[in-house]
């Protein structure tokens, strides 16, 4: 691409907005066929474009909460999870029933934004728990505080000493390893009475939305989904905008020259581990908040939900749409949701429905054997019972060719300036012979 | 290290606690330098540096005039980047003191130092290689708005910091065209040829409107035309109360352009002088110049 296009590129705004919804269009079709090819009827279909949809998301939001913090700074966080988890746990004890039904973890019953602007709050000082110490020392040291951190607080979460106690007369708990209820997605508030029970009837709204699309075949459940995973895909778009405006900032330029000298930064007269703590508190709040709209969303949250594989994921969706763009990040997030994390499901379903493979051998040898009279069967079936590990391999495939062939993923190498202008030239910005760029801001 | 090799006792990091020199063992030049009123931009005494064994600067001291070109020259290994680093907080001094404008800077920290109208440039460049040469030299200026992450980010007080933004590109743009390399504005620092990276380095730091500029080697590589240019810059500037140390090994423009000259040589300073006295200086003749200059 030339300087030229690349510059024309950069400055509109709607070609990463048609870049973002071609990604999603392409899952979209490439998902429908693989559903028609299993048969699927039309509310399946939306059931497995809702849940694309859903990861998607959910991705992209923690991917753009590591890109502030990775992308922009050079912050090595590899505790995202920690962080979700602080941010969910926060929520569910905040706004758990003060007395719950047999069996539940009392809370303090505060309202559902109390919980939620509490839990980002928490992440966030968690995280500068986490920076103040590690920040003096070199970059590596937080990676490895951050890892040691968040294991610390899964492992804290699932601690029985804390499935309930009291502070100053309040009972409070975390569940330990049974975990914690959360809220009653707010989404059902819009279509049900009582959103905690839908048999006791629906809203004017509830009774219209639900009446149209029973038309087209779909059930209430799919219809409440789908209304949640637009509400994350608004999200998705409010941190595009949060991030995008951080980063095309004096701010984000200060963050961009921390990642590549802080010295220089420094030289410049940039209290860096000032910028550094607050880009990392951010960074924690916002994982918080994408911790609490993905978990959070569950009823039920339970410490196994946050191991250190769900960071690594964050960090593959980052790398492949590519580190330092944010647009990257929500490609990377759908990406990696769709291709990565949901493919190799329907892949296995559809190879055990089109070919008879027999019944998968029990070891790694038995495959293997196999291939000894030519018969890839017993490898393939083996390969595809157990989805989890195939998925580490694809993993492991992409990043390998990744760091190979495209070291900043799809748009990292992108040059996304940041300045809160555009910074072309204003008097020659007209008359220029390359197609006369004319500023374009952001307001 | 309990003492030197110069005899002088060091008895902790605290600079004042730093009293027990040996006048004998003080050159004329380093007594000068403390006699030099104050009142002078920048102002080092005995300022010493060791790495372990190593004794980089050795109780180092000289003033700067405001308005100066002052060079700093010495064999390689003189301690000429060290008194760098340890003016500019890079490196946190063992011993001595550093004065800007009368006030203590010694161990600050190089923002704080920076913030204060000291800048500097780096003898290896540093410049941010997957940023614009614009971004390199937009993060430059003192006091930008949009350095709070708030007015970054909220509706209506961002308009402000675009205001801003504005005017700091207009002057970023007039500075790259003075170096002429405004035709890079939008290529990767990293993209740039050596020299053009060291033409960067410095208009960045004047993007700080700095007082005082610390320039480690600015000329290496540069085309003479450029550098003549440069050097008439720095002539202009100084009209306008700008103030230069600077580090070169090219002792035509030394001795052409800087009223004085400091010569360092083994972290200690050798001579400080005019620089028709330092062509003449034996000692300086002897340790650094040889019989050509």
């Amino acid at each position: 691409m030339s300087s030229a296009t690349e510059r024309v590129a950069a400055r509109l705004p709607d070609n990463d907005a048609v870049l973002i919804l071609g990604v999603l269009f392409g899952l979209y079709v490439g998902f429908t066929v693989l559903g028609m090819a299993l048969g699927l009827d039309i509310a399946g279909l939306a059931s497995t474009l809702q849940r694309i949809t859903f990861f998607a998301a959910v991705y992209a939001l923690l991917a753009l909460a590591l890109n502030l913090q990775w992308g922009y700074a050079g912050l090595l966080n590899i505790g995202v999870a920690g962080f979700m988890a602080v941010g969910v746990y926060t929520m569910a004890m905040l706004t758990a029933p003060a007395s719950p039904a047999a069996g539940g973890v009392p809370g303090l019953g505060l309202p559902l934004w109390v919980g939620v602007v509490g839990g980002m709050v928490a992440a966030a000082l968690v995280g500068a728990l986490a920076a103040l110490p590690a920040l003096r020392l070199k970059a590596d040291y937080l990676a490895i505080v951050t890892l040691g951190l968040s294991e610390i607080i899964r492992l804290t979460y699932n601690s029985t000493t804390f499935q309930t106690f009291s502070i100053a007369g309040a009972d409070l708990g975390t569940g330990a390893s049974q975990g914690i209820q959360t809220p009653t997605n707010p989404v059902m508030a819009l279509y049900y009475t009582t959103p905690s029970s839908p048999a006791a009837g629906k809203t004017g709204l509830g009774e219209a939305v639900f009446g149209f699309f029973k038309t087209l075949g779909l059930d209430e459940p799919v219809v409440v989904d789908w209304t949640y995973t637009i509400v994350l895909v608004i999200f998705v778009g409010l941190f595009y905008l949060l991030l995008t405006r951080v980063g095309n900032s004096p701010f984000g330029r200060v963050l961009k020259a921390i990642r590549e000298d802080e010295l220089v930064a420094s030289s410049l007269g940039k209290n860096t581990n000032r910028f550094k703590i607050k880009t990392f508190m951010l960074g924690c709040a916002l994982m918080g908040l994408g911790g609490i709209l993905w978990q959070g969303s569950q009823q039920l949250v339970n410490p196994a939900l946050f191991l250190p594989i769900i960071t690594f994921y964050v960090f593959i969706a980052l790398i492949i749409g590519g580190s330092g763009s944010n647009t990257g990040s929500v490609i990377g997030g759908a990406l990696f949701a769709g291709l990565l994390f949901e493919g190799p499901t329907f892949v296995r379903r559809l190879v055990q429905q089109t070919v008879d493979l027999g019944g998968a051998p029990n070891t790694f040898t038995d495959a293997i054997a196999a291939l000894g009279s030519l018969d890839v069967g017993p490898l393939l079936a083996y390969t595809l019972a157990d989805v989890s590990s195939l998925r580490f391999v694809l993993v492991g495939v992409v990043l390998v060719y990744l760091v190979q062939n495209r070291p900043d993923g799809l748009l990292g190498h992108r040059k996304e300036t940041a300045a809160a202008v555009s910074l072309a030239r204003e008097r020659t910005a007209a008359g220029q012979a390359d197609g006369g760029e004319t500023e374009v801001d952001d307001e | 290290m309990s003492e030197s090799d110069t005899g002088v006792a060091i008895e902790g990091e605290n600079p004042e606690e730093i009293t027990d020199i040996d006048p004998e063992e003080d050159s004329d030049v380093e007594r000068a330098a403390r006699e030099i009123p104050p009142g002078r931009p920048l102002r080092v005494d005995d300022l010493r540096m060791e790495f372990g064994g190593l004794t980089a600067v050795d109780g180092a001291g000289f003033a700067i005039e405001e308005g100066s070109l002052t060079g700093l020259i010495g064999p390689n290994g003189a301690g000429k980047s060290t008194t760098f680093d340890c003016i500019t907080g890079v490196h946190r001094p063992t011993g001595g003191s550093v004065k800007l404008h009368n006030e203590e800077i010694t161990g600050l920290q190089p923002y704080e130092i920076a913030a204060r109208g000291l800048v500097r440039t780096f003898q290896i460049t540093r410049e941010l290689q997957e940023m614009t040469v614009l971004e390199n030299m937009l993060l430059a200026p003192r006091g930008q708005q949009g350095e709070s992450l708030w007015r970054a980010v909220l509706p209506g007080v961002r308009r402000s910091v675009q205001a801003q933004e504005r005017e700091l590109r207009e002057r970023a743009w007039e500075t790259l065209e003075f170096f002429e390399i405004d035709h890079l504005a939008e290529e990767y620092a990293g993209n740039l040829s050596g020299g053009q990276r060291k033409l960067l380095e410095m208009a960045r730091a004047l993007l700080t409107d700095p007082e005082v500029v610390l320039l480690d080697e600015p000329l290496a590589g540069v085309n003479p035309t450029l550098e003549r240019k440069l050097l008439e810059r720095i002539d202009e500037l100084r009209e306008q109360g700008y103030t230069f140390l600077l580090v070169e090994h090219d002792m035509d423009v030394i001795m052409e352009n800087c009223e004085r000259v400091i010569v360092m040589h083994q972290g200690r300073v050798l001579a400080d002088d005019a620089p028709a006295a330092i062509r003449e200086n034996e000692q300086v003749i002897d340790a650094y110049l040889g019989a050509n200059v």
